[in-house]
């Protein structure tokens, strides 16, 4: 399997090559059929609801838009985009709701603030002892000396922070928000995301391409509990809602017309995000991204630093995908911590990629919309089906069904997602739109 | 007295309790990942498909056992074995074969066995249900309370049923496992291939067969280890992300490909992760009285709380592939 003809994915190889300058005959069908989809569902559920679907759609495109540079123009598969989202819709929240008196109008803060020196203190301490060696120390000796001061400074500082924030917890409630406009929230949370995505990125890009997918589903499920356990900072498992829109909300305008307004706003950042990921896409460096992916050996020889290369496209995607959770949580008006499933934030995302196309960002968006409205459907389909069966055994074996039927029906969405990612994989794996690979005679 | 007694129950016991699930299931991920060299996301599921296996068998047999004087459960252990190694080989043969014979890149079977543990997860959860069940259907969970032999020592060290089987049953596969390895035809043909998979086909070793035994190894073991965590707490169907991580964190911190490193780093990681959520606050408090005035310990001294338990074994794979990438053992997959 070293050969690095053999271990190419096939969905790569230039042999298949469509023509740049051909009708988009597929393209046009697909979008028809998603038109008369989306056309259906408003005529079946109604304007609200089925407005409410398309702008949660757009949402997750964006995501998508973050998983279709990492995975299709790099090949790098993230394992974690719930723990992404769940920063961009914890800074949505932490930033639009409004200032809670309670906490900052007493010595809470300040409190607060010394611990934060504190922490920042412990850590120039152990960095200093880390660089001990320079002043003489055996490095063995300034191993130890580091590690002890590490552990001792960090019980110190985690037990002052706990104190403080059980403090805000009894007195206050939470921190409460900043009172600023959702869309700073939204920035702040892809910056947030991207850093994050520097970190583990970081660490594991050099390495192989498994322990990337290993390390972000480990920091997903971390962001979930520490987002869902400190009570103080988020209300945990007690949710903050509502949280404000940007546009005037449902309040003021009813539920339709307001949530018309919120997509055509998030229509406008996908649009742009989509005319920059083209550019990018027929930029030299994207060239040079998908010049890495398909043979990394000989991108190295041409003296591209892969390492660095990988990195931003990681990060990139991540800022994305923080951006896209901090809109969707926005919309949703409710920051809840344990809403985010790897089911529908991991993994249908995942879907919408491969589905799509990846590494084509018109497939991507298509995939998106398409999958989420089947994803939307499939609830009362799975249950009405439960039903049938249910109905069907108990009328035919006097099969006594035992109560929790509903959420066992839910349950069998998880099947056919799984089953969904392992078809395209076999019988589909440049998805229904392929990345159209220029060839140059 | 009290307190070590207090440090052994809690630290102790229950971190060799969870090194051994680790480590048992840290060996399959890394004999798939040294054969078929590839993540195996899908084990942690496979590791609660057998455990599943075990409820099913024993809730159609809940007497089975008592004649034999074992839980019912243990009993039914070899045939939920026999079966998770069957689901096993019949993955491999549907879903990974022909992606493999595409020759895509590792990183997209990787993918593919996420969508096997979807498959997994849905599956299981529209049979069982999403709560939480007991494996002790119609046995009684003993509990065994030592009593230390000394002065003061109140606290009695405790030991349950299910613990004790956990050991003895691990001691039994690794040792197995073992001489499997070294001493069998096919072990060593497995340990050739894990080596150098050209020259092992070269040198007239069947490949698939390689590929069946080890897929049957990886099963038996995962349904070993997903039915003694059930036997010690309860069979839960949602139990796989969270299991994920530290037996990743295990396979690497061994070394992957690295069988023995993974029954290290299993213990490394279950041991770790007992002692960053234990209160050390209690083993300080005998020394009280002697210590400094000024020194006022607070009353909570664990690294972390234990909802934060999934921190530790992150932490770990991030040391591990920060500062020494290839494990504890240097393995050969990096």
């Amino acid at each position: 399997m070293s050969n690095s003809e053999k271990t190419r994915n096939p969905a790569y190889t230039p042999q298949d090559a469509t023509s740049a300058r051909r009708f988009p005959l597929r393209e046009l069908i697909l979008f028809g059929v998603l038109l008369v989809a989306v056309l259906a569902v408003y005529a079946i559920m109604g304007a609200a609801y089925s407005t409410r679907m398309l702008v949660e759609a757009a949402c997750y495109a964006i995501l998508a838009l973050g998983l279709t540079i990492q995975w299709g123009y790099a090949g790098q598969f993230n394992a974690g985009v719930m723990g992404f989202v769940a920063l961009g819709g914890f800074c949505a929240m932490f930033f639009s709701v409004p200032v809670n008196d309670a906490f900052w109008g007493t010595a809470l803060p300040g409190e607060f603030g010394r611990v934060l020196l504190y922490g920042a203190a412990a850590i120039v301490l152990i960095v200093g002892a880390s660089k001990l060696d320079r002043l003489g120390v055996p490095k063995p000796l300034r191993t130890l000396i580091a590690v002890v001061l590490g552990v001792v400074l960090y019980l110190v500082v985690i037990s002052q922070l706990r104190e403080v924030t059980d403090a805000i917890e009894s007195q206050a409630g939470f921190v409460g928000g900043l009172g600023l406009p959702p869309w700073i929230g939204w920035i702040v949370g892809g910056a947030l995301a991207g850093g994050v995505g520097y970190f583990i990125g970081h660490i594991c890009l050099g390495l192989r391409s498994d322990y990337l997918a290993i390390a972000t589903l480990g920091i997903a499920e971390i962001i979930k509990a520490f987002l869902k356990n400190s009570d103080w900072l988020t209300r945990g498992t007690a949710t903050v809602s509502p949280l404000p829109w940007p546009t005037p909300g449902p309040a003021e305008l009813g539920f339709t017309l307001s949530r018309a307004i919120y997509l055509s706003f998030t229509a406008v950042i996908i649009a742009v995000i989509f005319f920059l990921l083209n550019r990018a896409y027929n930029a030299p460096w994207g060239r040079m991204i998908r010049a890495i992916r398909d043979n990394e050996v000989s991108a190295a020889a041409m003296g591209k630093d892969i390492n660095k290369r990988r990195l931003e496209i990681f990060v990139l995607g991540c800022i994305l995908m923080g951006l896209g959770g901090g809109i969707l949580g926005t919309f949703n008006s409710l920051f809840d911590p344990q809403g985010y499933l790897p089911l529908n934030h991991t993994f249908l995302v995942l879907v919408m990629v491969i589905l799509g196309g990846p590494g084509n960002n018109l497939g991507t968006i298509f995939g998106a919309v398409a999958v989420y409205i089947i994803w939307i459907m499939s609830e009362p389909l799975a249950l009405f089906l439960m039903q049938l069966a249910v109905a069907f055994g108990e009328g035919a074996f006097g099969w006594d069904a035992p109560g929790n039927m509903d959420s066992r029906a839910l349950q069998a969405r998880v099947l056919v997602i799984g089953l969904l990612i392992t078809m395209v994989l076999r019988f589909a794996p440049k998805g229904l739109l392929p990345e159209k690979i220029k060839s140059h005679n | 007295m009290n307190e070590l007694v207090f440090f052994i129950n809690n630290v102790v016991i229950s971190g060799s309790v969870s090194g051994s699930i680790y480590a048992i299931g840290a060996i399959g991920v890394t004999l798939i990942f040294s054969i078929m060299r590839f993540a195996h996301f899908a084990h942690a599921d496979m590791m609660t498909f057998g455990a599943f296996m075990v409820l099913l068998l024993t809730t159609l047999f809940p007497a089975a056992g008592a004649s034999l004087g074992v839980p019912t459960a243990v009993l039914m252990l070899p045939l939920a074995m026999l079966l998770t190694a069957a689901l096993a080989v019949g993955i491999d043969k549907t879903f990974y074969k022909p992606l493999r014979a595409h020759g895509v890149k590792p990183i997209v079977l990787v993918i593919g066995s996420l969508g096997v543990t979807l498959i997994l997860q849905g599956l299981i959860r529209l049979f069982s249900g999403t709560g939480g069940q007991s494996l002790y259907v119609d046995d009684r969970k003993e509990i065994f309370r030592l009593a230390l032999p000394f002065e003061g020592a109140r606290a009695p060290i405790v030991v349950t049923e299910p613990q004790i089987y956990l050991f003895v049953i691990t001691i039994v596969a690794v040792v197995a496992l073992h001489l499997f390895l070294n001493r069998s035809r096919l072990g060593k043909a497995m340990r050739a291939m894990s080596d150098n998979p050209e020259l092992a086909q070269a040198s007239g070793i069947n490949t698939n067969t390689i590929v069946a035994v080890t897929w049957m190894i990886a099963g038996a073991l995962a349904a070993i280890a997903g039915t003694l965590l059930s036997l010690d707490v309860t069979f839960k169907p949602d139990l796989s992300f969270f299991l994920l991580l530290p037996i990743f964190a295990a396979a690497i911190v061994g070394g992957v490909g690295h069988p023995y490193g993974a029954i290290a780093g299993g213990f490394v990681v279950g041991f770790a992760e007992t002692l960053a959520v234990f209160n050390w606050n209690v083993l300080l408090r005998p020394f009280r009285d002697s210590l400094p005035a000024w020194l006022e310990l607070p009353s909570n001294l664990a690294f972390v709380g234990t909802e934060y338990k999934i921190v530790v074994p992150f932490f770990i794979l991030v040391a591990i592939l920060v500062w020494r990438p290839t494990g504890l053992f240097k393995g050969k997959v990096i």
